[in-house]
């Protein structure tokens, strides 16, 4: 499975954000998406996820069948997209059975990123670093090429970190594509990367004018 | 198939978790039911002649309560992100949400019709016709408004605009299900002729209410 990307430009509302963005990926590909905060990076990974519709610039994915780009990926966000009412293992079973090509079982997944006392717990009785966890756990649950992570080391403990770059490693071993926006250095084998910067200048300063 | 039924049990397992909707929908219809008598004043024959109506207003209402967080609440902590990922379309994650939510909060008010009839002095014959129209026509309720919560759903207070956007086109819905629960207790009309209608509007509701969420939905980013 390949991804072409070519001359990529993102706006939100008028603004245009980035521009002139090209990449190629190709099956056991890591991709750093660096930047300053509010460059776009989280922009352009739901771009690829499919939420945001680009604004210019062609996205091309070959070898995937039928499929369509948002079917075979994993994208964990800022937002982790759990139930705080179900326990973590509801969660990721959720996930495994909905986004279907099932991989590990829940537990397993759990037990992959040291949260296998926690399964039965409800996710709101959960520390930020663990609901993170477990949102990096349903990369694991269902089987998907292409993972993008957004920020995935923010409220992680070092340890955590280390299992995270390991899971990564094995699935770019496996033929996996992980794209990744990141402040810290995430020590991947052979990363590219890619440094998104805004296309225009800075917007004028706040004028209390043009509130109304 | 396989993600229809996940999101279903998934939705099913949050309400019986939660509690909420489904409960205080059924709560709220019981007191607007009960405010009405005192309102009119203790005459029954108007009560069982107006009846109907009244159920079927409190019914509209109760099914607004909690509407507004039928896609809302999976926007905000981004799980309607993850729904996009799914290989089934997003038509299909609409129907089983509302598929859920109407098992949670319509079919209890159809239900509890025959007993919330007691309070309008409604004859047995009402009830039952109260309930066939409540379980046709409810679920019509509920497909119109999921177009409504999909279009609001990135809004932080969107639950009164919503009710503004979807009231008007459950209008036909209402006067259908009134009309036929009017006519099982004596009318010029047939009971099946406006039932029968009630039963298609509701078919129509399922098919654009599914759509237009779908596309409310893929247009709210």
């Amino acid at each position: 499975m390949q991804l072409h990307v070519e001359n990529l430009a993102c706006s939100r509302g008028e603004r245009r954000i980035f521009e002139g963005v090209s990449f190629a990926l190709w099956p056991g590909d890591a991709l750093l998406v660096l930047g300053r905060n509010g460059a776009g990076k989280s922009s352009l990974l739901d771009i690829l996820a499919g939420r945001l519709a680009p604004a210019g610039g062609t996205l091309a994915l070959t070898g995937a069948g039928e499929r369509t780009l948002p079917e075979c990926l994993h994208h964990v966000g800022h937002r982790d997209a759990l139930k705080a009412a179900l326990t973590a293992e509801e969660n990721l079973a959720f996930a495994r059975d909905f986004l279907g090509d099932p991989a590990l079982t829940p537990r397993e997944a759990l037990a992959a990123l040291g949260l296998a006392h926690a399964a039965g717990l409800p996710v709101a009785y959960l520390s930020a670093g663990q609901r993170r966890r477990v949102a990096l756990a349903r990369l694991l649950v269902a089987r998907r090429a292409f993972w993008l992570l957004d920020e995935p080391t923010a409220a992680l403990d070092t340890a955590s970190q280390e299992v995270l770059r390991r899971l990564i490693e094995e699935h770019r071993a496996s033929g996996g594509i992980v794209v990744a926006t990141t402040h810290q250095p995430l020590a991947l084998d052979g990363a590219r990367e890619i440094r998104i910067e805004r296309s225009a200048p800075a917007p004028e300063p706040f004028r209390s004018g043009d509130v109304l | 198939m396989r993600a229809f039924l996940a999101l279903l049990i998934r939705d099913l397992k949050l309400a019986a978790r939660v509690g909420g909707s489904g409960l205080m929908g059924l709560v709220f219809f019981l007191s607007i039911v009960t405010m009405i008598p005192f309102a009119l004043g203790p005459d029954l024959n108007l009560l069982s002649r107006i009846g109907p109506a009244i159920l079927w207003i409190a019914a509209l209402l109760a099914t607004l309560i909690g509407l507004d967080r039928l896609f809302q609440a999976d926007q905000e902590d981004g799980s309607l992100d993850l729904l996009r990922l799914s290989p089934a379309p997003l038509e299909a994650v609409v129907l089983a949400k509302v598929t859920a939510h109407w098992l949670v909060t319509g079919l209890p008010l159809a239900l509890a019709a025959p007993f919330f009839g007691l309070l309008v002095a409604l004859t047995p014959d009402a009830m039952l016709a109260m309930v066939a129209t409540l379980l046709v026509g409810t679920p019509a309720l509920t497909f119109v408004g999921a177009v409504g919560a999909a279009l609001t759903a990135s809004l932080r207070r969107g639950g009164l605009i919503l009710a503004i956007l979807v009231l008007p086109f459950m209008i036909p819905t209402l006067i259908f299900g009134v009309s036929a629960a009017d006519a099982a207790t004596g009318g010029t009309i047939p009971f099946a002729t406006p039932f029968l209608i009630l039963v298609a509007l509701t078919l129509v509701a399922a098919v654009v209410g599914t759509v237009g969420a779908a596309a409310a939905l893929r247009s709210g980013e």
